[in-house]
């Protein structure tokens, strides 16, 4: 499903240039589930960016679903966006003055377009049916994250991208998180790739990379 | 229908998530839109006062007037010369199609008194037509006859105005006014014409026959009976500039002009005069349209600058939805419409205001205003039209920014 071939990813820093993705090559089938692993600064959340279209590699070619998209142009990135990734976030990146049926009903936007009961089926999915009218504000942090998975899930993406989902939660909440994330991909068959600190999370994936200074160091396989 | 509305329903969601943000905004634009349409309706109505002012003269009316002739180069002043007279007013009565009724007048300033009051005023000898041909209704009283005007009966018709000055609240019908050496009773009294330059409210009508035993009506060289102006009515107002010709033709033979030399008279119409003040009042009409509408342009500024403020605000909103698919046209056409929508709420809204403000100055009786649907169309869509200008900048910008960046931002 997904081809990362000799990709790097440089930043200029003013005069200087920052590297940080340096000849990664990856390849990830559809209905894995993995996790990448890597000290702060080593170019996962880069990485997980380019997974996710939100950025383009300086060099390398990217295969999602046999489609070289590292040649995509920013609408067509957009389009892909839309379409086929769905992204969970740290902050959960919710808008804080919509509701959270409005929040879900946001990733249908531009995905072909609002349908209030599809959204509500995905509030029901991850168990927050009966808060679908709060505001973000008005809830724990474990919601608001669920409210993000309802909104990744709602427009069914073949892949779903966590940047460290469990980042900002308590272990009790981080552990409904997870549970909701690894019983999409058991379920539904999506295709998970979550970035986390967290050794035991990990743990919970078939496979783990493990990333060091722009380059996979090594992978293990659970 | 769904991929016309969402816009439209993310704009109105954006719009009252910030109320009071909102608000301010469309202040600008409310203020200006409520100045254009309040001042444009007392220009109009302005217009239409004075222009029903005019054809209450009577709008088939044509004055013919002496002047406008130049000797050795000097431009004589309309009315300082003598060259109208009787004969002529004949002549263009007997010769000139399509006119209604002629009336010359000779016009002087007499001493007028009345018991122990002593006043200075115009009187106008006239023939009988004159009140026919200016439009000019008789209030209380008589007008003097056809049969008056031979014998050069010694009656007189006031102007509502004159009558007040001369007899105050006493009834002036069958009361005598000393004029020069004769004296004169008074049959009736006019109604009043408004308040204007030249108003006839303050003249004095007595019959042309009888003005002449008062004062020496002039003579030309030629032996011509002088008079002040020659008025008279087109019978019907298409034919007017036709008239005019005629009139023209037949005054220059009659004066003997050579074709090099200008006309010695000078031809008004009362259509050519509504249209020249229109056309000024028009002018002023704009001008003020043209202030009221700097105070919109300062509103689209203001519009522009929140925006701005709004789209950085907003930057992380811009970043997650560019996230959840939205391309660039998605994110401007949103600020566009929200923008658009924004001023055009203000649109409504100021025009609501205006429309009020000018109900009631037209109802303290200060001004006459006119609202007109013109204007209202054309305030409406200049607001939306501001909105989407000033919105374009920021919502250009909102467009462009990277979504990863965008995310990031606190």
């Amino acid at each position: 499903m997904i081809k990362l071939e000799d990709i790097t990813k440089v930043y200029p820093m003013g005069k200087r240039e920052l590297t940080v993705l340096r000849g990664v090559n990856l390849s990830i089938e559809q209905g894995e589930l993995v996790a990448i692993m890597g000290p702060s600064g080593s170019g996962k959340s880069t990485l997980l960016h380019l997974l996710g279209c939100l950025d383009k590699p300086t060099s390398g070619r990217y295969f999602l679903e046999g489609k070289e998209v590292s040649r995509f142009n920013a609408g067509e990135l957009a389009q892909v966006r839309s379409k086929q990734i769905g992204f969970v976030f740290q902050t959960f990146n919710l808008l804080p003055r919509l509701s959270a049926l409005a929040n879900v009903e946001l990733g249908l936007r531009y995905a072909g377009g609002v349908d209030r009961a599809k959204a509500l089926e995905a509030l029901a999915r991850v168990g927050l049916s009966d808060r679908v009218n709060h505001r973000p504000t008005e809830m724990s942090g474990g919601e608001q994250q669920r409210v993000a998975i309802a909104r990744a899930l709602v427009k069914k993406p073949p892949l779903i991208l966590a940047d460290e989902p469990t980042g900002n939660l308590d272990s009790r909440s981080g552990g409904d998180v997870i549970s909701i994330l690894t019983s999409l991909h058991a379920e539904q068959g999506i295709t998970l790739i979550m970035i986390t600190h967290d050794a035991d999370i990990a743990h919970h994936c078939q496979r783990i990379i493990n990333i060091k200074d722009g380059q996979i160091i090594s992978e293990e396989k659970v | 229908m769904k991929k016309l509305f969402e816009p439209l329903t993310t704009a109105w969601t954006g719009v009252i998530t910030h109320k009071l943000r909102s608000f301010l905004t469309i202040l600008g634009i409310v203020i200006g839109v409520a100045a254009v349409i309040t001042l444009m309706s007392v220009g109009r109505g302005a217009e239409a006062q004075v222009i029903s002012n005019i054809q209450n003269l009577g709008s088939n009316l044509v004055t013919v007037r002496p002047g406008a002739s130049t000797f050795g180069g000097v431009r004589g002043a309309i009315g300082g010369i003598r060259t109208l007279t009787m004969e002529d007013a004949q002549a263009i009565d007997e010769q000139v199609p399509n006119i209604s009724a002629v009336a010359p007048s000779y016009v002087s300033n007499l001493q007028l008194i009345v018991g122990s009051k002593n006043t200075n005023a115009q009187v106008n000898g006239v023939t009988p037509e004159y009140l026919q041909v200016n439009n000019l209704k008789i209030a209380s009283g008589s007008s003097f006859s056809g049969q008056d005007y031979e014998r050069g009966t010694k009656v007189a018709v006031l102007g509502s105005g004159i009558a007040q000055t001369l007899f105050g609240d006493t009834n002036p019908i069958g009361q005598q006014i000393r004029m020069g050496n004769i004296i004169v009773y008074v049959t009736g009294v006019m109604q009043s014409k408004g308040a204007m330059f030249g108003s006839p409210d303050d003249t004095i009508l007595i019959p042309l026959t009888a003005m002449q035993q008062a004062v020496a009506q002039p003579r030309t060289p030629q032996g011509g009976r002088i008079v002040s102006t020659i008025t008279l009515t087109v019978s019907d107002q298409s034919h007017t500039q036709n008239v005019i010709d005629a009139i023209t033709n037949l005054l220059r033979t009659r004066h003997k002009l050579a074709p090099s030399a200008d006309n010695d008279f000078n031809i008004m119409s009362v259509e050519e005069i509504a249209n020249t003040l229109s056309e000024a009042l028009g002018t002023m009409t704009l001008l003020l349209g043209a202030i009221a509408a700097i105070s919109l342009l300062v509103g689209g500024i203001g519009v522009m600058n929140i925006m701005l403020v709004s789209v950085l605000e907003r930057t992380r909103e811009i970043g997650i939805r560019k996230a959840l698919g939205a391309r660039n046209r998605d994110i401007w056409t949103q600020f566009l419409i929200e923008a658009g929508f924004l001023t055009l709420t203000g649109g409504i809204i100021g025009v609501t205001f205006g429309w009020g403000a000018s109900y009631i100055i037209n109802s303290l009786d200060v001004m006459t205003t006119l609202v007109s649907p013109d204007i209202v169309i054309l305030a409406v869509s200049v607001s939306v039209g501001i909105g989407l200008f000033f919105g374009f900048y920021p919502a250009w910008n909102a467009s462009r920014l990277n979504p990863i960046d965008a995310l990031r931002s606190e």
